[in-house]
């Protein structure tokens, strides 16, 4: 049974079928980061996929020649704030796992300056996850993970990395940077799996 | 594991700023937190409504007081009733202690360079106290960035705490201190260099504030030749 806090009355009572529990909507877009953000220059950037059978790697050009869509979706991160409808272009990871053969059911997403989250494959699979570059119809802010960062918006967004770099094939599903420090293995906002 | 949720009950407030205050809770059941974590806090209308925000804890111990310091957003729904409303007796409920990246543990052996903007300050508080009650004896500075002199949080607390270890140095981007030898102003790299611990020296570094403050110090402090894992970062706000 909840306590009560004398005296507040909070906001709207409308509930707002597209929020999923605990959330609130912005207008604005927070950042959110662990560290620096990095300077990088897409002349010299790479995305691999590591599986059992060796490394895949695209350069920057070959990345988006596996073709590239329009996401329209809503993302929602684990401190409370969600967008909806936001407007995004990328490559999805469908067309990436085409190129790719693994047996491994389990990623490690991992970006340049470090930064690590896991994720089931089927997670990755079936137009639900793209590597994203466009945000609005602009390039994406260095500071919201530009040049490319992951979109995977059905889970929190910690699970979506900011300057991906590559992503590693795994047997089992091992826990990532926030994964390590308190956050939830999975991030299904619409069951709040915030934490442990 | 975060657990459930406690009951926090008011037993102070303080008005720190003409937007903040710091209010220190009675939470039974809370175990403590290590200095730089946050904490859910929940508000409950009485006719079920909810409301949960994270907050940056100030009080860095094991006792039952949990000690926040808020600064009132604009368009807030749960700072206003923090920082004008809430009563010594008033209740609201806790869930943490959350965050194990943002912290700093008295076992560090490396010096401790603490940049905050504005209400960013708050973990950084909580380590400098943390510093202060273990008796570590790693040096500690601290570079304070507020609009003026009425917008710091703690800041006598802080100048008692001065001293050997502890040095800190207060940037005020619009209006300083009278006498103060400066002209008010941002902080730049050149304040950095000179203030703050050489990179040469692996300093453990944590910046707090609002996101542009944040990047600007952290992109500072990668060219200044700080390894990028070593600076560790909160932001809050938008881009």
């Amino acid at each position: 049974m909840a306590i009560i806090s004398r005296g507040f009355a909070g906001r709207s009572r409308e509930h707002n079928p597209e929020l999923p529990p605990g959330q609130y909507l912005t207008e604005d877009f927070p950042v959110l980061s662990a560290g620096p953000t990095p300077e990088l220059d897409t002349a010299e950037w790479t995305f691999t996929v590591q599986t059992e059978n060796g490394p895949t790697t695209w350069n920057w050009d070959e990345l988006h020649g596996l073709g590239v869509e329009d996401v329209h979706t809503d993302i929602h991160c684990v401190t409370r704030w969600s967008k909806l409808g936001t407007s995004w272009r990328g490559v999805p990871l469908d067309a990436i796992f085409d190129k790719v053969e693994t047996e491994r059911d389990f990623v490690m997403q991992y970006s340049y300056g470090g930064y690590t989250t896991n994720v089931p494959l089927e997670d990755l699979l079936d137009g639900k996850a793209w590597v994203v570059s466009e945000f609005e119809g602009e390039p994406l802010d260095p500071e919201h993970g530009g040049p490319a960062r992951l979109l995977v918006p059905h889970l929190y967004f910690w699970k979506s990395a900011k300057w991906i770099r590559g992503l590693i094939m795994q047997d089992s599903d091992e826990p990532g940077f926030w994964e390590q420090n308190g956050y939830n293995m999975y991030g299904d906002p619409w069951q709040e799996q915030r934490y442990w | 594991m975060v657990g459930a949720w406690h009951v926090g009950t008011v037993v102070a407030t303080n008005t720190e700023t003409p937007t903040g205050r710091s209010i220190v809770f009675d939470v039974p059941g809370w175990t403590g937190n290590l200095a730089g974590q946050h904490v859910d806090v929940r508000l409950s209308a009485p006719d079920g409504y909810q409301a949960t925000r994270s907050y940056s804890i100030a009080s860095a111990d094991s006792t039952e007081r949990v000690q926040l310091a808020v600064d009132k957003l604009p368009d807030g729904e749960v700072s206003p009733y923090l920082v004008d409303d809430l009563q010594v007796g008033d209740q609201v409920e806790f869930r943490g202690p959350l965050g194990g990246w943002f912290v700093w543990k008295p076992e560090q052996i490396q010096p401790v360079q603490l940049i905050g903007g504005g209400s960013g300050v708050v973990p950084l508080i909580a380590m400098v106290r943390a510093h202060a009650a273990s008796g570590s004896t790693v040096p500690f500075k601290l570079l304070y960035s507020v609009r003026e002199p009425d917008d710091a949080f703690f800041a006598d607390e802080l100048r008692a705490l001065e001293g050997p270890l502890l040095e800190v140095t207060w940037v005020y981007t619009r209006k300083t201190p009278h006498g103060w030898p400066t002209p008010a102003g941002r902080v730049t790299q050149e304040i950095l260099a000179r203030a703050t611990f050489a990179a040469a020296e692996n300093p453990a570094v944590f910046v707090c504030g609002p996101t542009g403050f944040v990047e600007t110090v952290a992109t500072h402090l990668v060219a200044l030749g700080h390894d990028p894992v070593t600076v560790k970062t909160e932001r809050f706000g938008g881009k």
